[in-house]
């Protein structure tokens, strides 16, 4: 049994070296130089500034924006480190609610959120996903169907006719992938961008 | 549920079928020792290894020095983890300045690496240096999925080997998993995750100003090349807190799909090697098909539950099925899909909140783990769980026409069975052992996010996703406490190896044996029979000891809910 001490060791300081240092330091500096606007986070710049990444969420508040999915996203409380408050879409703390199906809380923020959105747009059934969480707090998607809710409101906001909004939403709604993989879906980001360089026209 | 739903599982199911026979083959080769395509490249690779760690690669070991080896290798992987955790602070490759983690939280996270496990109270992006990342998580990624593979190696030999007293070489066995298998297809598979939007870089955390004018701090690293083989390796242990939930860990539609067929690519072919190995290959497909029954009838519960919604949404007039902690682009199906395939195999990696699914679509991934994860399961570990359950199935058989049992030429006698019992009632004494301390224990149960029957889940997963060496949580219990640090480890420690020498056992007694040919009177393996009987007795070994945990919580929580209880 001791000859198995050597290996033991030896092989596994080699073995982490491969596998810890020499693989991703390796597969860093290809990915870089083939991909490298997805090696860095699919940044997208306005200006010459970072507004943000074309795969990550952020908060849309504003009537003049569609909004996003809400998010359970936490930070930590400035004046108590120990406990932590509400930050929606903190890219730098993902997680969900994790909420249960017979949460109490989850069933009054619910119907909050959908007595809000009912007396927003009386119109249109609300739509699932714009009431309920995402499970990293930083979906960059709504479905198609929360973004055309929306239309009336940054219609509004805006001062621009809705047709060209919705026109706008079909432009920018993805497909599944072969018609198969995945589910149709919405760019929060991308459409809020398109939707600035139409209202600056 | 819809059509393009079921396309989608039905496509899934069909590549996965597909790509069994050439991996199995292929790995069949590796493990042989024969020439690959690879080995232009690998084998000076390789040679230089043995010749540095003084390995002799020709010398095989007995089962009882195999396990060892594994044993002190692993003691070693911890205190890598161990030390580079604690010591972050002072290395490089830590530009968000991430301090020294804990103590009790490092001893649980280098448990749950080193056992496969991959649990996480540790919090990614808010916790972990990329040096922690790379050296601590990345390598033992590899590394405790490579002795998986090598000991359900083992574990094969002892059924295709007659009268030999060794069951091959640990290290050897080790060695060429990582190179030939792992490595290869990491590589590729990086550089097509990138593709997809996967970042790989070592810059700073990017700070970007909102549309709003908000600052948003957007947390990078080499997420791809640890992703990888997070997933091939069936470890699960995300870069990010929302694991594979996180649009940078898996961003599309064809990265999620890709990343469950990477969960069960190995431990499908598995059944194919063992197949070779034993010298029919039906045999293989015989216990794929086990797995196939118990997979699909999983996937179709789950995905009925989560499109069918809660009482709380009908309420409302929400249509959609359930999409609380779940992400658009993948929506009802592939979350569904996911939350099976990652619990069935011992990944643990989500795509969507388990603890947010419905109760009894969370409560297929709960069952998944509680038998044994051989539904195709961790890489290895899938199949030599499996083994051990049809070592039970067919001594049942055996029992009921009063013959001594035989599997592929192997006579089952007393050893074999005793303990094969002994590493499966390590599950329950783990499992509802520490729950029950769990639900009654202060301090642990001050851990609960959801009251009512929720609460009682949160903490029974937890523990069955330890035992179970899966990782995946109902993640509203807050984990990282003193006493979930310290009972998660014991349970993935016991859950690992409790059930690795039994197995080990069985693989050195079953080496020693002659093979006999099969008679007249030999119980056919191959057959739609062996499948019932084996499916048999995983759901009935499974619903004994489990049932009544399972009625506490999911059950009773499903009840509940459609009688308008709320928490």
């Amino acid at each position: 049994m001791l000859r198995e001490i050597r290996p033991a060791i030896v092989l596994l300081l080699v073995l982490t070296a491969i596998t810890g240092l020499a693989y991703p330091l390796a597969m860093t500096a290809i990915a870089g130089a083939i991909f490298p606007a997805q090696a860095q986070g699919s940044l997208i710049e306005k200006d010459g500034k970072v507004v943000g990444s074309a795969l990550i969420g952020q908060e849309f508040k504003d009537d003049k924006y569609f909004h996003g999915r809400l998010s359970a996203t936490l930070a930590p409380d400035p004046n108590d480190s120990t406990k932590t408050v509400s930050a929606p879409y903190n890219a730098a703390n993902s997680g969900g609610s994790n909420l249960g199906p017979t949460s109490k809380a989850l069933a009054d923020r619910l119907k909050e959120d959908v007595d809000k959105l009912r007396a927003e747009n009386p119109n249109q059934p609300v739509p699932v996903d714009l009431v309920t969480t995402s499970a990293s707090g930083l979906d960059p998607n709504i479905s198609p169907e929360a973004a055309q809710f929306q239309v009336p409101r940054v219609a509004k906001a805006r001062n621009l006719p809705e047709d060209q909004l919705k026109q706008l939403v079909a432009a920018n709604t993805e497909g599944r992938l072969l018609g198969l993989l995945g589910e149709p879906r919405v760019n929060v980001l991308a459409l809020n961008l398109a939707l600035d360089r139409a209202a600056a026209k | 549920m819809t059509m393009v739903g079921w396309l989608q599982i039905i496509l899934f199911c069909v590549i996965i079928v597909a790509l069994t026979k050439p991996l199995g083959w292929y790995m069949t080769r590796v493990f042989g020792g024969e020439r690959t395509f690879l080995s232009p490249v690998l084998r000076p690779i390789e040679a230089g290894v043995y010749w540095v760690s003084g390995v002799d690669e020709k010398r095989e070991q007995h089962w009882l020095t195999y396990t060892v080896a594994m044993l002190l290798f692993h003691v070693g992987g911890f205190l890598v983890i161990y030390g580079v955790m604690r010591l972050q602070a002072v290395l490089p490759f830590n530009p968000a300045g991430q301090g020294a983690v804990a103590e009790d939280l490092s001893f649980n996270t280098a448990m749950s690496f080193i056992t496969n496990t991959n649990w996480q109270n540790y919090g990614g992006e808010s916790t972990l240096s990329y040096l922690t990342q790379m050296v601590g998580l990345t390598h033992q990624n590899f590394l405790s999925a490579a002795t998986g593979i090598a000991l359900a190696m083992a574990l094969i030999r002892g059924f295709s080997r007659a009268s030999m007293r060794t069951v091959g070489n640990f290290w050897v066995d080790v060695t060429r998993c990582t190179l030939y298998v792992l490595l290869p297809i990491c590589v590729v598979y990086t550089l097509f995750l990138v593709w997809q939007g996967m970042p790989q870089t070592l810059g700073d955390y990017v700070e970007a100003t909102t549309l709003e004018g908000a600052k948003q701090t957007i947390a990078v690293g080499p997420v791809a090349s640890q992703v990888a083989i997070k997933m091939l390796g069936t470890n699960g242990g995300g870069f990010f807190n929302a694991n594979a939930a996180h649009p940078f860990e898996n961003p599309t539609a064809l990265s999620n799909f890709v990343q469950m067929l990477s969960i069960f690519l190995i431990g499908a072919a598995m059944t194919n090697v063992f197949g070779r190995m034993v010298g029919n290959q039906r045999q293989g497909w015989a216990i794929l098909s086990v797995m196939g029954v118990l997979f699909i009838a999983g996937v179709a519960v789950t995905y009925w539950a989560e499109a069918g919604g809660t009482s709380t949404l009908h309420a409302l007039g929400l249509t959609g099925g359930n999409m609380e902690g779940k992400e658009v682009r993948f929506g009802i199906v592939a979350s569904s899909l996911f939350a099976v395939v990652t619990t069935a195999a011992s990944c643990g990696a989500v795509n969507a909140m388990h603890d947010s699914f419905t109760a009894l679509g969370g409560m297929i991934p709960l069952i998944n783990i509680e038998l044994g994860e051989i539904i195709v399961g961790g890489v290895g570990a899938g199949m030599y769980g499996m083994l051990l359950f049809v070592i039970l199935a067919i001594f049942v058989a055996g029992l009921m026409v009063g013959r001594t049992p035989e599997y592929v030429g192997k006579k089952i006698e007393a050893r074999e069975v005793k303990m094969a019992m002994l590493a499966i009632l390590v599950l329950p004494l783990m499992i509802l052992g520490w729950t029950a301390v769990g639900v009654v224990y202060p301090a642990a149960v001050a851990s609960m996010a959801n009251a009512g029957p929720h609460g009682f889940t949160e903490v029974l997963y937890a523990f069955t996703s330890a035992t179970g060496n899966n990782g995946s949580a109902f993640a509203g219990l807050t984990g990282n406490t003193f006493f979930y640090n310290l009972t998660l480890a014991s349970a993935m420690f016991v859950g690992r190896f409790f059930m690795i020498v039994p197995a080990m056992a069985i693989a050195g007694s079953l080496a020693e044996k002659k093979s006999i040919p099969p008679s007249m009177g030999t119980f056919p393996t191959t057959g739609g029979l062996f499948v019932g009987l084996v499916v048999g007795v995983i759901l009935i070994m499974g619903g004994l000891t489990f049932f009544p945990a399972l009625a506490l919580g999911p059950i009773v929580e499903h009840l509940a809910m459609n009688a308008g209880n709320l928490f």
